[in-house]
């Protein structure tokens, strides 16, 4: 009906036809309406498009439902409370224990590790690449942090092995083969372009004329950066470092290469190590009879892991909305 | 003191060009401007005026591709010399805006940024109270100083960023059409403001407003393709120009 009015009007418009007032032309000039050639069908393009993205989203309430279901079944031999508080990880061996702690410490520790590598170089690189650099420059470090950021993770693993821990051991010569540290480094390298390119953006949002005030208050680039540029950019940093580290938390392959396989209630990177993610990973290459409670246990760590990943991705879009909204 | 000419003007450009890349967009501008005086530069769109206006604070270099010849003085001294250290220069003369560009921080904090970053952190508070009292913003903002400068309304805005201006206590305040992007009843608080500001700085403003220059100039340039046509005090130029081109501008023949 709205879209019969426009018509007319803007049909009346182009060709100089007076209206009566009501929208309609005075001279029907113009053919009516309906007449066209039929064009490819919409119905069948829209219902094709819409399975498309149904697949996507009966995947996820898949996954959800096959983990919280496990998990129920896991939580009826091993309370939530004593899963969540307990210290002892030794559901492989008698006697057998369920406490999360010490997994949960070593997915921490990684990812704070890898927030240490990578949020301060990211930082660093992501205000260097949006303020400093010229465009020469910046046209060449850009494809090289991709590739970076294309590197199957499972190379990362390999070079945190033969790479990283033979040098931290010739300083750290107590430290074990299998380490937080070396994965830690490595995961870092692996989430820093995450950091940087998501900063970058932040900061390139920031308009020109901002930059242009504080330089006409004399301000240094420096200045510049630090005292306009990062404040105002803020929240999609704060966001960057946000979905880098839930990155992280969720990371699999390099830990599981790198990091060790012994659930400890450790802050010491030095020591071997077994995050969340190592630890689906350790039970589901072996031979845990299908039903057992050794079994159940991957559902419910998998729970906990995405719990917390969607929740770190939940805060993340939440602070980007909220930056969005400054410049309206 | 020598009667020298550079002792009576504050800014003077002497054989002045500009290129943006291939473009010349200055040709050969000798422009004068008088200490605490408001000096307005006028003519139509893409003239060179801002331009023109931001070889004064050296802003022009902050875009790559540009290059400039002849001389900016400032007291008789080359702004653009070897020795010369351009935040010194932007410190000494300050700058608004066509649109208003307040900081994303609180009220306080958009006056403070350049004192802070100058470390003239003394007495901080006493100098952003003054600043905003003559940007004639203070009754306004006085119980909102620490809320955030984008909840006020565009005109507030734009004297916000006058006071964050004067905070430095510049000797010349450069204003590119600081009214074009306001309604009439902000845009006639600002031009008040910038007769009354007069009496302790130098400004040098563009306007595409010919009302608003006769109002608050002493002096007007006129620029047509990025050539000085004439200068000279106001109420000659819109009255008797001694140029025709000049005299077809402020009739409204063109541009
Ligand atoms: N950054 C730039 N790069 C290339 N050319 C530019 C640039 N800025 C301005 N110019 C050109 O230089 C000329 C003068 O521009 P300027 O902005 O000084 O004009 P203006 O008189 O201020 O115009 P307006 O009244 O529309 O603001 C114009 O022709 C413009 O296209
Ligand atoms: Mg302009």
């Amino acid at each position: 009906m709205e879209k019969h009015e426009t018509t007319r009007v803007s049909k009346a418009l182009v060709k100089g036809v007076p209206l009566d007032g009501k929208g309609n032309g005075v001279h029907h000039e113009s053919p009516p309406l309906g007449n066209t050639k039929p064009r490819p069908a919409e119905a069948p393009v829209r219902g094709l498009l819409f399975l498309s993205a149904l697949v996507s989203v009966m995947t996820t309430i898949g996954i959800v439902l096959v983990l919280a279901t496990e998990a129920v079944s896991f939580f009826k031999t091993v309370s939530v409370f004593d899963f969540l508080t307990g210290t002892k990880w030794t559901p492989l061996f008698e006697p057998k224990s369920f406490g999360i702690m010490p997994l949960l410490a070593g997915t921490l520790l990684v990812a704070l590790g890898a927030s240490l590598v990578a949020i301060p170089i990211g930082l660093a690189s992501a205000i260097y690449l949006s303020e400093y650099s010229s465009h020469r420059v910046r046209s060449w470090v850009k494809p090289v942090l991709e590739v970076l950021a294309g590197v199957p993770t499972v190379v990362y693993g390999y070079f945190a092995l033969t790479f990283i821990t033979p040098i931290l051991r010739r300083v750290f010569p107590e430290m074990s083969i299998f380490n937080a540290a070396s994965a830690s480094i490595a995961m870092g390298i692996m989430i820093l372009p995450m950091v940087s390119s998501l900063s970058e953006d932040a900061m390139r949002a920031v308009p020109r004329s901002l930059r242009e005030a504080a330089y006409a208050l004399g301000s240094t680039r420096y200045e510049v950066a630090s005292r306009v540029v990062v404040p105002a950019a803020a929240s999609g940093i704060t966001a960057s470092f946000i979905l880098a580290v839930s990155r992280a938390i969720g990371e699999t392959m390099i830990v599981a290469i790198a990091a060790g396989a012994t659930p400890k209630l450790t802050l010491n990177p030095l020591e071997s190590i077994q995050t969340m993610t190592a630890y689906i990973v350790q039970v589901s290459l072996g031979d845990a009879p299908y039903g057992t409670i050794e079994y159940k246990t991957i559902f419910a760590v998998g729970l906990l892991l995405f719990l917390m990943t969607l929740g770190m991705n939940i805060l993340g879009q939440w602070v980007t909305r909220r930056y969005r909204e400054v410049y309206r | 003191m020598m009667a020298n000419t550079s002792d009576r003007f504050i800014l003077q450009t002497r054989n002045l060009n500009l290129w943006y890349g291939e473009r010349k967009a200055l040709a050969n501008i000798n422009i004068d401007i008088q200490p605490q005086r408001v000096t307005a530069i006028i003519g139509p769109s893409g003239c060179g005026k801002s331009t023109l206006l931001r070889c004064f604070n050296r802003m022009n270099e902050l875009l790559p591709g540009i290059r400039i010849e002849g001389q900016v003085l400032y007291n008789g001294e080359d702004l653009y010399g070897s020795n010369v250290d351009v935040t010194e220069v932007r410190y000494r003369i300050g700058m608004v805006f066509q649109k208003p560009t307040p900081f994303p921080k609180s009220i306080f904090e958009n006056v403070a940024f350049g004192p802070r970053i100058h470390g003239l952190t003394e007495n901080l508070a006493e100098r952003v109270e003054r600043s905003l009292q003559q940007a004639a913003l203070w009754d306004e903002v006085k119980d909102r100083l620490h809320h955030n400068a984008l909840g006020l309304s565009g005109g507030q805005q734009q004297r916000l960023c006058i006071a964050r201006a004067l905070a430095l206590e510049p000797e010349v305040l450069l204003m590119d059409e600081p009214t074009s992007a306001l309604d009439p009843v902000a845009a006639g608080k600002v031009e008040e403001l910038i007769v009354n500001l007069k009496k302790r700085y130098t400004i040098v403003i563009v306007t595409h407003n010919l009302q608003q220059g006769a109002r608050v100039a002493d002096t007007t340039a006129f620029l047509l393709g990025g050539e000085l046509v004439e200068i000279g005090p106001t109420s000659e130029m819109y009255t008797r120009p001694r140029d025709n081109r000049t005299e077809a501008y402020i009739t409204g023949r063109f541009g």
